[in-house]
C-alpha cells in the first residue's frame, strides 16, 4: 500500500488514544466477521471462534511485520489497545469469572483426574521437547533444556532460558515452539474433541492438565464448548508455574546426567 | 448490585494471586504458582456460600458472568498480540517440538479419562 500516512493520521490518533475502545470495536467486527464466513463460507463446519482467532493470528502476523516489533498487532500505535485487551490482566479475570460456571461437584470428580493429566503433560512435554532439540542437533544441556521448557509452553521456555544463561537464539527457539503449540492447541482441539472424548469436565480437566499452554486451551475449548472451559482452564493454569520450577531444576539436571 | 459481583470476582483474582506468589517464594521460583487456578477455587467456593444463604441476586450474577462471556474477544485480541512472525521464523525444531507434544498430548486425554473408573455424569446435581 502506497498510501500517505498523513492522511490518516486524525483518524488514527483518535484510535491511538481510546486505544481500550478501538480493541473492542475491533475485536466486535473480527467477531463478527468471523461468524458470518464461518456459517455461510463453511457451512457450520468449522466454529467462529476459531475463524476469529484465525483472523487475529492473521492480524498479529501482519501487525509484527509492519512495526518489526513482537507484540504481533499491538506494535501498531493505534492498535496498540489489543495489548490492553488481551493482556494479562483482563485475561486472567476473564478466565477466573468462567469459574462461576463451575459445579463444586463436578469439580470433585475432575480434580484428581486433572492432576494426573498435569503431572503427564510436564513429562510429556519435557521429554518430547528434548528429543526433538536433541534430534536437530543441540548437544548443549543448557540449550536442551530451554528448548524443552519452551515445548511446556512460551512462558516457561524463556523463563526456564533466562534462569540457565541461555542465549538469544535458543531463547528465541523455545519461544517460537511455545507459540506455535498455543496455536496448534487452538485450532486442533475444536477438530479432534469428538475422537478423543473430550464433552465433559472431567476430560476437560485431564485436557487441560496434558496441554498446558493456558492460551490455547481457553482458545480450543472456547471453539468447542464453552462449558468446559472453565474445568480446562483451572489444569492448564497451574502448568506453567510449575514448568518454571522443574524446568531450570529438575529437567536441566536429569538433561545434564543424560548427555554427560 | 453489578458492582459487588464484579468486585467479588476482582477480589477473588487478587487473592489468588497473592497466594499463588507466596507459594511461588516458597518453593523458591520468581513470579506466581497456579494464582489464577487458586481464584478459581476461590470464586467457586465464595459463589457457593453466597448461593447457599441467598445473597448472590441476578444483578451480582451478572457482575461475573460479564467477565466470563467476554473472554473468547479477549482470547481474539490475545491471538492478535502473538509473536507469530517469530513463531513461524523459529525453525524446525521449534515445529518438531511442538507438534510432538501437542500430538503425544491429545493421544493421551483419552488414556488418562479412563484412570480413576467411570465418568461422573454430567447431570449429577447433588452435593
Amino acid at each position: 500500500m502506497t498510501l500517505d500516512p498523513a492522511a490518516f493520521k486524525p483518524l488514527t490518533d483518535v484510535l491511538a488514544a481510546e486505544g481500550l475502545v478501538t480493541a473492542l470495536v475491533l475485536v466486535g467486527m473480527i467477531t463478527w466477521g468471523a461468524e458470518a464466513v464461518a456459517r455461510h463460507l463453511l457451512r457450520g463446519r468449522v466454529p467462529g471462534s476459531v475463524v476469529a482467532i484465525l483472523a487475529g493470528l492473521a492480524l498479529a502476523w501482519w501487525g509484527g511485520t509492519v512495526s518489526g516489533g513482537t507484540r504481533g498487532a499491538a506494535g501498531i500505535p493505534w492498535l496498540a489497545g489489543l495489548g490492553l485487551l488481551g493482556g494479562a490482566t483482563l485475561r486472567d479475570l476473564a478466565i477466573v469469572a468462567t469459574a462461576f460456571g463451575i459445579r463444586p461437584a463436578e469439580l470433585a470428580g475432575a480434580g484428581a483426574a486433572g492432576v494426573v493429566g498435569l503431572i503427564t503433560g510436564l513429562v510429556v512435554a519435557f521429554a518430547l521437547g528434548g528429543v526433538s532439540a536433541y534430534a536437530c542437533g543441540y548437544r548443549d544441556p543448557v540449550a536442551v533444556t530451554t528448548i524443552a521448557a519452551g515445548a511446556a509452553t512460551y512462558i516457561v521456555g524463556p523463563v526456564t532460558g533466562s534462569a540457565l544463561g541461555a542465549g538469544a537464539d535458543v531463547i528465541a527457539v523455545a519461544f517460537a515452539a511455545g507459540v506455535i503449540k498455543a496455536i496448534l492447541v487452538m485450532l486442533l482441539t475444536p477438530l479432534v474433541a469428538r475422537s478423543i472424548g473430550l464433552d465433559n469436565p472431567r476430560a476437560a480437566a485431564v485436557y487441560g492438565g496434558l496441554m498446558g499452554t493456558n492460551s490455547g486451551v481457553v482458545g480450543g475449548l472456547a471453539a468447542t464448548d464453552p462449558a468446559l472451559v472453565p474445568y480446562g482452564a483451572l489444569t492448564a493454569t497451574f502448568y506453567t508455574g510449575l514448568g518454571c520450577l522443574v524446568g531450570p531444576s529438575i529437567v536441566h539436571g536429569v538433561v545434564r546426567l543424560l548427555l554427560g | 448490585m453489578l458492582i459487588y459481583g464484579t468486585a467479588l470476582l476482582g477480589g477473588c483474582l487478587l487473592g489468588g494471586r497473592l497466594a499463588g506468589a507466596w507459594l511461588a517464594r516458597q518453593v523458591g521460583v520468581a513470579g506466581d504458582v497456579g494464582g489464577v487456578g487458586i481464584a478459581m477455587l476461590l470464586l467457586v467456593a465464595t459463589t457457593a456460600l453466597l448461593r447457599r444463604s441467598g445473597r448472590l441476586d441476578a444483578q451480582t450474577t451478572t457482575g461475573i458472568g460479564y467477565w466470563g462471556g467476554i473472554y473468547i474477544p479477549i482470547v481474539v485480541a490475545m491471538a492478535a498480540t502473538l509473536d507469530v512472525r517469530a513463531a513461524l521464523g523459529g525453525g524446525v525444531v521449534a515445529a518438531v517440538a511442538a507438534g510432538a507434544v501437542v500430538a503425544a498430548a491429545f493421544c493421551l486425554v483419552p488414556v488418562i479419562v479412563r484412570i480413576g473408573g467411570r465418568l461422573p455424569g454430567r447431570d449429577g446435581e447433588t452435593a
